[in-house]
């Protein structure tokens, strides 16, 4: 076990101690959680008629129908489907933002920059009211088009600050090397910020993902949409609980394997790693943080 | 225009529910959010552990499907809460985990020497904790949480689809009665957002800029 530089390696009281401590709080949890499934499981009586617990098996037997996990599927598909789209566009419009905002010209400059305030202070939900309401595109270009431009502002801005982290020679060098300053930009500058935020963007697709939720109130069938609105109202608010449980595991596990894939990309592309001894608190528990490009997680915006 | 200036005790209204909102649920998750980063540093592995699995759980869960079940399934299970309280609870929740993070990375952005100085001078961990690693630490955590609070204003809005009277809804609702002025509206509420937004903004740039000179 790393230690922390925090506290001294334990000795046997403090050891016992901590073993004492961590035994109630498991104790404290554990009996938490008991109480919630034990209330969860109890029946419950609503206007005169006994309902059965939420673990009975009356509340949990359409999850053997084959046909509902085809919709749940679709609904997973409809939300993977808008978010690929909107990431491919996010991508495209972050690479613009950057140029113009970075451009050598206050012309463009300056209109680029209050833009791109414009869309990065605005809720995505409204945006998407905008495009649904004025665009009359249909829920789906709503979602995706809201969400694209939203997190493409986000982007551009990290990739901003990846050219602005530049060594100047690289610009420098460019230039002298009779690069125009377009060119130096295009080939020189932007390889190496996107490379230096590629961690960044990726976890500001993960939130992009996690975004695509919205559609719900929008009216885009994606997969929350699907689970608790579609199929709650065929299947009968009964089975509302069970709904929310299975849309609920559905997106931990997507998202936590997304941002595991960005966590260790980070862990892999940043190049001045620091070693372990060098943070404050156990390595465990902080992953990235103390390099240069911290954790990922930690620049997007929610 | 006119019917933006028309609506505008309506447009006052929503807005004062965007601010409760906003201040309430920040306020909260604040606490809660402190008392989580604290979990997550102690000494105690289970109180780390649960901290973690906390973060991580809410941290990958939209906030759609946060409010959907304070809204619908909470009701389900004999909560008599009106919506607001419901979305109070929800962006709560949410936004907690974020505060936690932002917290942290501040924490172990303090250099290892404060720490290692405070361990040698003899101090415990409390006080090299309180004495020398939050009063530094406080101090570049705070435009991550002005972000965080950004992040809030915006998050707000999805409130609005469970039946809470806020800017979006008050966008919607204007929106289908005035379908003459629907831009106008939306510009007006998005004007709205951006008069909180913009200037937390500025402030939360302004800091990280002095605070990068110190450094």
């Amino acid at each position: 076990m790393s230690a922390s530089v925090l506290f001294d390696t334990p000795g046997p009281r403090t050891r016992r101690r901590s073993r004492i401590a961590s035994v109630i709080v498991v104790l404290l949890i554990a009996a938490g959680l008991g109480w919630i499934i034990y209330t969860l499981a109890q029946p419950r009586d609503s206007s005169g008629i006994t309902l059965p617990g939420y673990f009975d098996w009356s509340r949990w037997d359409i999850f053997v129908l084959a046909e509902l996990w085809v919709r749940v599927g679709e609904g997973l598909l409809a939300t993977l489907q808008a978010a690929a789209v909107a990431a491919a566009m996010a991508l495209v419009v972050g690479v613009l933002f950057a140029m113009l905002r970075t451009s050598t010209f206050a012309v463009v400059r300056i209109p680029a920059t209050i833009v791109l305030e414009f869309f990065r202070g605005m809720p995505v939900l409204l945006m998407m009211l905008f495009i649904l309401l004025v665009a009359s595109t249909g829920a789906f270009w709503a979602v995706v088009l809201a969400l694209g431009v939203y997190n493409g502002a986000i982007i551009g801005e990290s990739l901003r600050a990846g050219l602005a982290a530049l060594p100047r020679g690289q610009r420098e060098a460019g230039l002298s090397l009779g690069l125009t300053q377009f060119q130096s930009k295009v080939f020189i500058e932007f390889p190496q910020a996107f490379r230096q935020m590629l961690p960044v963007i990726i976890a500001q697709l993960v939130v992009l993902l996690k975004d695509t939720s919205l559609g719900y109130i929008v009216g885009y069938n994606e997969l929350i949409r699907t689970t608790m609105n579609n199929l709650g109202s065929s299947v009968g608010n009964r089975y509302l609980f069970s709904l929310f449980l299975v849309t609920l595991v559905i997106y931990l596990a997507v998202n936590l394997s997304l941002s595991a894939v960005a966590r260790r990309l980070a862990r892999r592309r940043s190049p001045g790693k620091l070693l372990p001894k060098d943070q404050i608190t156990p390595t465990a528990s902080i992953s990235s943080i103390a390099m240069p490009n911290g954790n990922p997680e930690d620049r997007t915006t929610e | 225009m006119n019917a933006v200036i028309e609506n505008l005790p309506r447009f006052i209204e929503a807005f004062g529910m965007t601010l409760w909102l906003l201040v309430l649920s920040g306020a909260c998750a604040l606490i809660i959010g402190t008392v989580i980063a604290a979990m997550r540093i102690s000494p105690v592995p289970s109180l780390s552990a649960f901290a973690s699995v906390y973060t991580e759980l809410l941290r990958n869960t939209p906030l759609t499907l946060v409010l959907f079940f304070c809204a619908f399934v909470l009701p389900q299970l004999g909560s008599r809460l009106p919506y607001e309280w419901a979305a109070f609870i929800g962006l709560t929740l949410y936004t907690s985990p974020f505060v936690a993070e932002a917290l942290r990375s501040g924490i172990n952005g303090v250099a290892v020497g404060q720490a290692e100085a405070a361990r040698s001078l003899g101090l415990g961990f409390m006080q090299s904790t309180t004495l020398v690693i939050f009063p530094q630490a406080f101090r570049m955590v705070i435009p991550p949480l002005i972000n965080v609070l950004i992040a809030l204003t915006k998050n707000t809005s999805v409130a609005g689809g469970f039946f809470v009277f806020e800017l979006f809804s008050a966008a919607k609702e204007l929106a289908n009665a005035n379908g003459n002025a629907v831009i106008a509206i939306l510009l007006a509420v998005a004007a709205f957002y951006l008069v909180v937004t913009i200037p937390l903004g500025i402030v939360s740039a302004h800091l990280e800029k002095k605070l990068a000179v110190q450094r």
